[in-house]
């Protein structure tokens, strides 16, 4: 899933102040299992930012929706009738959701409220850790299930570094050493010899490096 | 003889390699290079030129190298992966060839967020072990990544580090052996600081039959004070140093640091030379050129050979 967090109240206030009616959408999908998008987040910012305009005694209209899914047009649809009344949209989509909010109302100003982070998985409550960076040739298959491209800080595929310590990353002692992991799992797997061989240069054409990418798949069309 | 590295002629006649380091200046002041590399002039078989280490934003490694040349000290150009991509990386091989220069060790380079730029992207588009590799293509086969061909083959002696203290501390011998597949003819080892650990890694080389192959220098750095030992030992990504080691320094006056570093630094230079399979000592002085002259005639290794 899409892990956010949101932006601050000030940075927010500063991007929506210019307007006097503002629709805050959630998306209730990935940014509601990370706690930064959902129902209950859309709530939480509207009544925030209406305290927030009210200590500067301004009183803009500040309305609400969730989508189940910002990112896809049959949701959007969904606002629809609301999207007229108000001269902006406070998304708290991801940076996804945002664009394609941004792309069906194509006169409405679409503001994020989130800072868009990882893809990534939630390791338990409250912790949500980035796992995968879409690299476009997925690689876990020969490093243990997990991603020398995004676990290791510096992207190694013939790791660890100089700098692994105790388990932990030389970047900070939060981080664990994406190797370290690596290698202890193949080890309790019998497989270490997958790393015996040279790994050569990655092909970073089929990552964002290739330009921004795109799928069109015939057989699914309408 | 691969090359024309005279680094490598002294290691291939046998003689115990003394290698240096020179970190060039914050700015392009020439001087501060020529004052620090004069230091280092006729001492020493060759001079590495950090390449921004730890990510502060420094003048060029070719550059300085390419000063230090017409010096006539021998430099060996550090390249590391953070901040280049494999355009610009093979692109600058080429040029550092073009300025005579003969030595490249590659690395991968410590991560940004040390330095003074920490909002940069870091490249890592390659690795260090991959870039070992690209110099080798380049050398013996004459080709780039992708294998085309090239007009002019940079020729260079390569060489790559290994970090004997760090972790998973098994792995550290198979990762020196990749560098070793991958092409690496020389390896600087990081700061020998605890004996012991280096003494289990050679021993560990030399039964995967890596010493045969690769010539190890091993890192050895003089401690100016108690303090910059313990900074060291905290701050300094891959560092391991002994805690009775750190006590000693720390035992000494103040004024007496230095001499205590100095002398803990030839202690070490004695017992790595007892090593088989050292092949030599890479003196990494950082800010502190000056004492290299100094060091080097206490642990008997003043006389350079002539080759």
């Amino acid at each position: 899933m899409i892990v956010a967090e949101r932006k601050s109240i000030a940075e927010i206030r500063n991007l929506v102040d210019r307007y006097t009616s503002i629709l805050v959408v959630g998306c209730d999908s990935c940014v509601a299992e990370c706690a930064a998008g959902g129902h209950r987040e859309t709530q939480l910012l509207a009544a925030a930012l209406k305290l927030s305009f009210q200590k500067d005694r301004k009183s803009p209209v500040i309305s609400e929706a969730c989508l189940d899914r910002q990112c896809v047009d049959d949701f959007i649809e969904g606002i629809a009738h609301q999207v007229p009344e108000h001269e902006a949209i406070l998304s708290l989509g991801c940076g996804a959701g945002v664009q394609a909010l941004a792309r069906v109302y194509t006169t409405t100003p679409i503001i994020p409220a989130l800072d868009t982070l990882f893809i990534g998985e939630t390791e338990m409550r409250g912790v949500w850790q980035e796992n995968c960076l879409g690299c476009g040739q997925c690689k876990l298959g020969y490093f243990g299930a997990v991603c020398p491209v995004t676990r290791c800080s510096k992207k190694l595929m013939n790791g660890p570094c100089g700098g692994s310590k105790d388990g932990r990353c030389e970047v900070s002692p939060e981080i664990r050493c994406g190797w370290q992991m690596i290698i202890e799992r193949l080890t309790a797997l019998g497989e270490l010899d997958r790393l015996a061989e040279y790994v050569p240069p990655v092909d970073w054409s089929r990552s964002h490096s290739g330009g921004p990418r795109r799928v069109v798949r015939e057989d699914q069309k309408p | 003889m691969n090359t024309e590295s005279r680094l490598e002629k002294v290691l291939a006649a046998g003689h115990f390699a003394v290698t240096a380091e020179c970190g060039p200046p914050k700015g392009s002041d020439v001087s501060v290079l020529e004052r620090k590399a004069a230091h280092l002039l006729g001492r020493v078989d060759a001079v590495n030129v950090t390449d921004n280490q730890t990510a502060i934003v420094r003048m060029s490694s070719i550059a300085a190298c390419s000063i230090l040349k017409g010096m006539g000290i021998e430099p060996v150009v550090q390249m590391v992966t953070r901040d280049r991509n494999r355009i610009a990386l093979q692109s600058d091989l080429f040029g550092a060839y073009a300025l005579g220069l003969r030595n490249v060790l590659c690395l991968t380079g410590d991560h940004h967020s040390f330095g003074n730029q920490k909002a940069a992207i870091g490249v890592f588009d390659l690795d260090s072990i991959q870039l070992v590799r690209t110099v080798r293509d380049m050398r013996d086969h004459g080709t780039i990544i992708d294998g085309e061909a090239i007009q002019g083959a940079p020729r260079m002696f390569i060489g790559a580090a290994e970090n004997p203290f760090a972790d998973p501390i098994a792995w550290r011998v198979t990762r020196l052996a990749k560098k070793v597949a991958a092409g690496a003819d020389f390896i600087q080892t990081q700061c020998v600081f605890n004996i012991n650990r280096f003494e289990e890694f050679m021993l560990q080389a030399r039964n995967a039959g890596l010493t045969d192959k690769v010539s190890i220098l091993a890192g050895v750095t003089p401690l100016k004070s108690a303090g910059m030992a313990r900074y060291m030992a905290t701050k300094v990504a891959g560092m391991d140093i002994p805690e009775e080691l750190l006590k000693r320094i720390a035992g000494v006056p103040k004024e007496k640091q230095a001499e205590e570093g100095i002398k803990i630094a030839v202690e070490t230079i004695q017992r790595v030379r007892e090593i088989s399979g050292v092949a030599g000592i890479h003196l990494m002085a950082i800010e502190w050129e000056e004492k290299v002259p100094e060091i080097l005639e206490v642990a008997g290794l003043a006389q350079r050979p002539q080759v």
